[in-house]
């Protein structure tokens, strides 16, 4: 039913460059035609909004990654079948860090990335 | 054990915008409870498919890093009010849930 296995290595690494190197984005291309809308400042780091627009054609994924989180890669969303390169959702941050997201289009990657400031961080423990 | 799961998709011009709200505790496995010091256990979602009419949409990989009860919107070009789109998850413990609606 679930096509991809998990990817392990890529949710369990411990920094951003272990984490782009894990879902093969290492050396990803800085690019304006990602955009990324998050709160300049997130009061409660256990809920921060994100929502990434790709304005790259062709593009087949979408990965968010919280750079200072102590497991950085919070998600990768695979868009097939007529998906538009959006998506929204809701993460948590540890502390104050970019937000990253990295976009695959074409078999490239290419990344962009957004200052949160975190008031409370939401990771716990 | 699997809480409810709401999908909401309307369209939007060309698009189908999908919004799906899903009741997991997304616990990371490093959080301490309060009262008796110890780790709570990771449980969290850990994948997520999407399917507009049998045709793949969407296919999401997440961590506890996701916040508590999941929150996905995304945008589908193609589908027409009718459609019928299918929203499963698994997770980490091996628990899992499905929920369908058709676009409005």
């Amino acid at each position: 039913m679930l096509a991809a296995e998990w990817n392990k290595a890529a949710f369990e690494a411990k920094g951003m460059p272990d984490a782009l190197k894990a879902i093969g984005a290492t050396g990803a291309a800085d690019s304006h035609d990602i955009l990324i809308k998050a709160p300049d400042i997130a009061e409660n780091g256990s809920v921060v909004p994100v929502e990434v627009t790709s304005g790259i054609a062709g593009t087949t994924s979408i990965a968010i990654i919280a750079e200072k989180n102590a497991f950085p890669l919070v998600g990768t969303f695979d868009l097939t079948g007529g998906s538009e390169g959006f998506i929204s959702t809701r993460i948590k941050m540890g502390q104050t860090a970019l937000v990253r997201a990295v976009v695959t289009a074409g078999g490239k990657s290419y990344t962009a990335a957004k200052e949160v400031k975190v008031t409370i961080g939401g990771c716990g423990g | 054990m699997a809480e409810p799961m709401r999908i909401r998709a309307t369209m939007a011009g060309d698009l189908a915008d999908v919004k799906v709200l899903m009741n997991h505790p997304m616990e990371t496995g490093t959080r301490k409870d309060a009262k008796t010091g110890q780790l709570v256990p990771a449980h969290y979602i850990t994948e997520v498919n999407a399917a507009i009419n049998g045709t793949k949409v969407l296919e999401a990989a997440m961590s506890g890093g996701i916040s508590k009860n999941p929150y996905l919107g995304f945008k589908v070009k193609g589908p027409k009010a009718g459609d019928k789109i299918v929203v499963n998850w698994v997770d980490n413990t091996g628990d899992k849930n499905t929920a369908e609606t058709t676009i409005g």
